[in-house]
C-alpha cells in the first residue's frame, strides 16, 4: 500500500520539490544515508523525464509519484500520462506545433553528444543514470503512459 | 538552492566558470546561457569549477556536452574541476569521463594546459 502519493504540475521547478519529498520519505522509511543521494538523483531523473513529456503533450496534467516502504524495500513509482510515449521521451504522438527554446536546446544536446561519439543514444541519458543508480528498475510503457518503478533496500 | 554562475579569465587565457548550487532541469538553462555568452564573446577555453555543485542531473550533463561542442567548433576546450564522488559517479555511469578532461583543482588544470602547449 502506498504510504505517500504526490501529484505535481509539470513544471521544472517542481522536480526539485519532488526530490526533497522523496529524500525525506526515504530517510523516514529507513533507507541508509549512503543511498539517499542515489534515490534523490534517480527519482529526479524520472520526474524530469515525465515533466518534459507532459510539457510537450499534456502540460495541464500532473505528474504522479507514489512512495512506499514495506519494511524491506523502499519503492518509488513515477507515472506520466502521455499515451504512446516511449521511455526516452520521444513521444509518438504529434509534436507540439512550435518548439520551445528548451526543446530546441534538447535537440541540440542530442546532436552535440552524437557528434562527440557517445555510444548511447543521449535521449536515454537520464534513463542510463536511473539504471546506474537504482537498485532495481522497471520501465513499462502502457496505453496510459510510461511508468518507472524503482526500489532500494531499507536498512543497511 | 539556486544556481550561481560566475566567471573570470586568467592571464593565460583560460576562462574559469565557478558554479555553485544545484544543476537540474530548472536551473540548467542559466548555465547554458553563460556558456553560450562566453563563446559568443570569443572565450573558447573554458574550465568549469564544479567543487561547489551540490547536485547534477542529466540535464546538466547535456548542457556541458552542448558547451563542449560549441567550443570545439572554435578549436577550444571545455574541462572540469571536480573531486566530489557523488558528482563524478554520474560522469562515470554515462561514460562522459571519456569525453571531459576532469581535474582535481584549477591549478592542476592550468599546469596541464601549460605543459601541453
Amino acid at each position: 500500500m502506498a504510504t505517500v502519493e504526490v501529484s505535481f504540475s509539470a513544471l521544472p521547478v517542481h522536480v526539485r520539490t519532488a526530490r526533497l519529498i522523496v529524500t525525506a520519505v526515504a530517510r523516514r522509511s529507513g533507507v541508509a544515508e549512503t543511498l539517499l543521494d542515489e534515490v534523490r538523483l534517480a527519482v529526479g531523473e524520472a520526474c524530469s523525464r515525465a515533466v518534459e513529456a507532459h510539457r510537450r503533450h499534456c502540460p495541464d496534467e500532473p505528474v504522479r509519484l507514489e512512495l512506499s516502504g514495506n519494511g524491506r524495500r523502499f519503492e518509488v513509482v513515477v507515472d506520466d500520462s502521455v499515451p504512446g510515449d516511449d521511455a526516452a521521451g520521444t513521444a509518438t504522438l504529434g509534436a507540439a506545433p512550435t518548439a520551445s527554446p528548451a526543446e530546441r536546446d534538447e535537440r541540440d544536446f542530442s546532436e552535440s553528444a552524437a557528434d562527440l561519439g557517445l555510444a548511447e543514444d543521449v535521449a536515454e541519458l537520464g534513463l542510463a543514470v536511473i539504471a546506474g543508480l537504482a537498485d532495481d528498475v522497471e520501465i513499462a510503457t502502457t496505453p496510459k503512459g510510461v511508468q518507472i518503478r524503482m526500489s532500494w533496500p531499507i536498512g543497511t | 538552492m539556486d544556481l550561481k554562475v560566475n566567471d573570470y579569465t586568467t592571464d593565460d587565457g583560460l576562462t574559469v566558470i565557478n558554479v555553485e548550487g544545484e544543476i537540474d532541469v530548472y536551473t540548467a538553462p542559466k548555465l547554458r546561457e553563460k556558456l553560450i555568452d562566453l563563446v559568443n564573446k570569443g572565450k573558447f577555453h573554458l574550465l568549469v569549477d564544479m567543487e561547489k555543485v551540490e547536485f547534477l542531473d542529466s540535464t546538466g550533463l547535456g548542457v556541458l556536452v552542448g558547451g563542449l561542442k560549441r567550443v570545439r567548433a572554435h578549436d577550444g576546450s571545455l574541462e572540469l574541476v571536480c573531486t566530489q564522488e557523488r558528482i563524478l559517479k554520474i560522469f562515470r555511469i554515462t561514460g562522459l569521463t571519456k569525453v571531459f578532461g576532469i581535474h582535481d583543482s584549477i591549478e592542476e588544470a592550468q599546469e596541464k594546459r601549460k605543459s601541453a602547449k
